[in-house]
């Protein structure tokens, strides 16, 4: 079966010549990147939600207050984008690595795909709407 | 002399469905090295016990195996390291994600057909005369960790992502692609960038260590991997 790997990656070196990064790179690099955006991100919502607001009182009275402000705005817009992009990465690595069966994994994959979309696009329209 | 178990995983094609597991005991002097004892058993209790080693010395990379849970070559492991003083058992078996041909003989071809996929070998079709291609000491330097590989493939089987897809270049194979990307005097990095930079290449690596962990040779393999992946990313020439 390995015996075919050497003739196919040359293969595919000839006909696909890129010399630039591919996107497994890049979603390699927006995963360190959103990673480290992530640790304060996470953490300043954290500290806001639970120990700077009592969380009895993270209602939405606090959500009216804090999306008054555009900035906030943006900044839990940020968070949503980063951690649903950033957890849809790692799951998408799990089902390369696990799922064996091609057919198997396209289906999951779409319906993951799927699934991010729409919490994106819910998310973001919450956010812009509110 | 001490006495040791010796606890193979065996497997007979012949008969066998599935492995099972054999001791042994064998009179050892802790300064043996495992190898020793291995040749111990074959010489003068049981001949049918198949392993490969060839210089065993820790130079040709022919046994590589577990031992006591890792993997490491038996001609280089000692007996007192892998029991402790005062005797004890030594479990040994066959590296991980390759197929089984004999007890502890599997079969490398998919490990070196992967080797070969990435363009080992130095390309440089400018013709330097009659005279060597020179290269500075800083240039050497930079490559000279990966040059230390002795193909064993200690590395690509303790990695846990080859064992759940053997589609994986591995671990061993970015070891010697990097050992000429960096090199100076090769002109055909980005090829061979090109072959590593996709999913089943540099990506599919998780930075789990256990390759570096593994090294007989003690190259830092993950760092190789990981300097693949930064030159793939920001300096593509």
């Amino acid at each position: 079966m390995m015996q075919t790997a050497s003739p196919a990656r040359a293969g595919k070196m000839e006909a696909g010549r890129r010399s630039r990064p591919s996107f497994e790179a890049w979603s390699w690099l927006f995963m360190r990147v959103s990673g480290l955006a992530l640790i304060f991100l996470a953490l300043v919502h954290f500290a806001l939600t639970h120990i700077v607001t009592d969380v009895a009182d993270t209602g939405s009275d606090f959500v009216d207050d804090r999306w008054a402000n555009p900035l906030w705005r943006l900044f839990d817009w940020a968070l949503l984008t980063l951690a649903l992009f950033h957890g849809l990465g790692g799951l998408r690595w799990i089902i390369d690595d696990y799922v064996r069966s091609p057919g198997r994994r396209a289906v999951i994959k779409v319906s993951l795909y799927a699934v991010a979309l729409s919490l994106f696009a819910l998310g973001t329209i919450t956010i812009l709407t509110y | 002399m001490i006495d040791v178990e010796l606890k193979v995983k065996r497997f007979n094609p012949d008969s066998d469905r599935k492995p099972h597991w054999q001791t042994f005991t064998v009179q050892a002097e802790p300064t043996d090295r495992v190898l020793d004892a291995l040749h111990t058993v074959r010489w003068a209790q049981d001949g049918t016990l198949g392993f490969r080693r060839s210089c065993a010395h820790g130079v040709c990379g022919s046994d590589a195996m577990i031992i006591n849970g890792a993997n490491a070559l038996a001609c280089v492991v000692l007996v007192k390291d892998a029991v402790g003083g005062g005797g004890g058992t030594i479990t040994v078996e066959p590296i991980r994600g390759l197929p089984v041909i004999k007890d502890l003989v599997v079969d490398m071809e998919p490990f070196f057909a992967q080797y070969r996929s990435v363009m080992p070998y130095l390309v440089n079709t400018d013709d330097p005369g009659c005279t060597e291609r020179l290269q500075s000491p800083e240039e050497r330097a930079r490559y000279d960790d990966t040059t230390k590989c002795i193909l064993c493939a200690a590395c690509t089987t303790a990695c846990p992502v080859y064992w759940g897809d053997s589609e994986y270049v591995g671990p061993a194979a970015i070891v010697n692609a990097h050992r000429f990307v960096f090199d100076s005097r090769d002109q055909a990095s980005s090829e061979r960038l090109d072959l590593l930079d996709q999913r089943s290449g540099v990506w599919k690596c998780r930075t789990a260590f256990s390759c570096s962990e593994a090294c007989p040779r003690g190259i830092k393999v993950t760092q190789a991997i990981q300097e693949v992946k930064r030159k793939t990313l920001f300096d593509r020439s």
